[in-house]
């Protein structure tokens, strides 16, 4: 299983999104952090970390748990309902500029799901999508605006985020046959 | 193959099988082991924020009909159940004997069949006997949510109560739990002792020798007569109503001499530890089995239970909808 980003790489690439995020946005004045159950929480945290390494400022910081309004959720005749997490938003959304925060962006629909579930706590002023892959095979029309690596993937393969917090090692891998 | 694969397309693998409810109805707590209690409490974690949100509703029973079907008077189980149907966006009808068929004579299976005809996806129930809703699982396609059976389970009251201990005490094992009042008549006693004792806790029955129901020992719980004993060192301490609907006989002298012996006052309180929660699972008879003064106290959280009632409502709708 073919290893494509350690852990400095990945530090690195947080690192370059961080500055991008501020390049565009003239600051972190009225911007968030909402990352997607289950990774893209860790990964919020460590670019808000970043964010206030190079500016000083904290930017508020949340968790989203999206299952509640999967596409997915009752098709299958059999089998357990998914885990339904806690959601922690403890800011007002309206008129902020919300840096939405995954994994990896593969069909969009888990995104589609985040982008219905954000909307549910009021009027952001914008949505923005950092990811920390991007695989490609989109099945819905969305497009990051950060990324931290392309990984062109086949349908067979699968992209394994570990992250510190959760596998307790830092590292993107590729499984399966091109 | 599981479901996390679909959600992300990252295929990672799960180590652990995902916890899940074994039976596609929710009958009673008999027969609910820990790790399903445990998922039911985890998913209202999840539920209860939404109740905080400035759109208290999520789409994920979206297309789903859900008929509340009440053969006895309720308030706040009924309103609940309701609520909770409407914020997961389950489209939801209840039904009140007085205003059905059944005033004319109809059986409840043929009530039932006749809903079902209507192709519902789940029926929540009370039923003034019991068994009534084991009774329809055995015959329905739809799941049933037993929301009171007579004297015999009211599932959903006695996991909104462990979700408020829980909350409280940060555990449900190692607790002593008093349940005080009229145990005879209470399928909220039966539904919490099995719960309390399944997760662990260490449950007292108190209340006039009259109204102990025979067998309390083979429910595991130690019964008492004395509330000292019962409040003594409790963690937890919960009044159950005196019923006078179902009571058909004399079963202690007068009101008053109850409360004499059995209400729960702030001096009886004080021998239970400081950090002390009372609960009730309403309606409550103040000057009967609770003063007012414990029930508006600072250790009550009787409105808590109420507000947890939603989430954990949504918790078992949203899991037997996936059966």
């Amino acid at each position: 299983m073919p290893q494509v980003m350690d852990a400095d790489r990945m530090s690195r690439a947080l690192t370059r999104i961080a500055h991008e995020v501020l390049e565009r946005n003239r600051g972190v004045d009225e911007l968030a952090l909402v990352g997607i159950r289950t990774r893209g929480v860790p990964l919020a945290r460590r670019l808000a970390r970043a964010l206030k390494d190079i500016n000083g400022d904290d930017v508020p910081t949340g968790a989203l748990d999206i299952t509640l309004y999967r596409d997915d959720l009752m098709r299958h005749a059999v089998g357990p309902q998914p885990l339904v997490r806690r959601t922690e938003i403890p800011f007002s959304i309206d008129d902020r500029k919300i840096l939405l925060v995954d994994d990896v962006l593969y069909t969009g629909r888990t995104i589609r799901a985040a982008l219905d579930a954000l909307i549910d706590f009021g009027r952001p002023r914008a949505i923005q999508l950092i990811v920390l892959v991007d695989r490609g095979h989109r099945e819905l029309p969305i497009k990051p605006d950060y990324v931290g690596k392309n990984l062109p993937t086949s349908l067979r393969q699968s992209v394994q985020v570990r992250l510190q917090e959760i596998d307790g090692s830092d590292e993107i891998v590729i499984e399966g046959e091109p | 193959m599981t479901r996390t694969m679909d959600r992300t397309g990252a295929g990672r693998l799960e180590t652990a099988p995902a916890p899940r409810l074994r039976s596609r109805h929710l009958l009673g707590i008999e027969g609910l082991a820990a790790d399903e209690i445990t998922l039911i409490l985890d998913t209202a974690e999840a539920m209860k924020e939404i109740a905080a949100r400035p759109i208290k509703k999520v789409p994920t029973l979206r297309g789903r009909t859900v008929v509340n079907l009440f053969f006895e008077p309720s308030t706040r189980t009924r309103t609940s159940f309701e609520i909770a149907e409407k914020r997961l966006s389950a489209d939801t009808l209840s039904i009140a004997t007085a205003t059905s068929s059944v005033t004319k004579g109809e059986t409840l299976l043929d009530t039932v069949r006749n809903l079902e005809a209507m192709a519902p996806d789940m029926i929540v129930m009370r039923h003034g006997s019991s068994g009534a809703p084991h009774l329809l699982a055995r015959m329905c396609r739809s799941a049933i949510i037993n929301a009171g059976d007579g004297m015999h389970e009211h599932p959903t009251q006695a996991l909104l109560d462990a979700f408020t201990i829980r909350e409280h005490k940060g555990r449900l094992s190692g607790l002593k739990v008093a349940i005080i009042g009229d145990l005879l008549h209470s399928r909220v006693l039966r539904s919490n002792a099995l719960l309390l004792q399944t997760m662990g806790a260490d449950v007292w029955a108190c209340g006039p020798a009259t109204l102990m129901p025979a067998g309390v020992a083979g429910l595991g719980l130690s019964p008492t007569t004395s509330v000292d004993a019962a409040v003594d060192g409790a963690d937890v301490v919960m009044l159950l109503r005196i019923q006078h609907e179902r009571m058909h006989g004399h079963f202690f002298p007068s009101i008053r001499e109850y409360f004499t012996l059995f209400g729960m006052t702030p001096a009886r309180l004080r021998r239970a530890k400081p950090d002390v929660i009372v609960m009730h699972p309403g309606p409550m008879n103040r000057g009967v089995e609770i003063d007012s003064d414990v029930a508006d106290g600072a250790s009550s959280v009787i409105l808590e239970q109420v507000s947890n009632g939603v989430a954990v409502r949504m918790a078992v709708l949203y899991l037997l909808a996936g059966s």
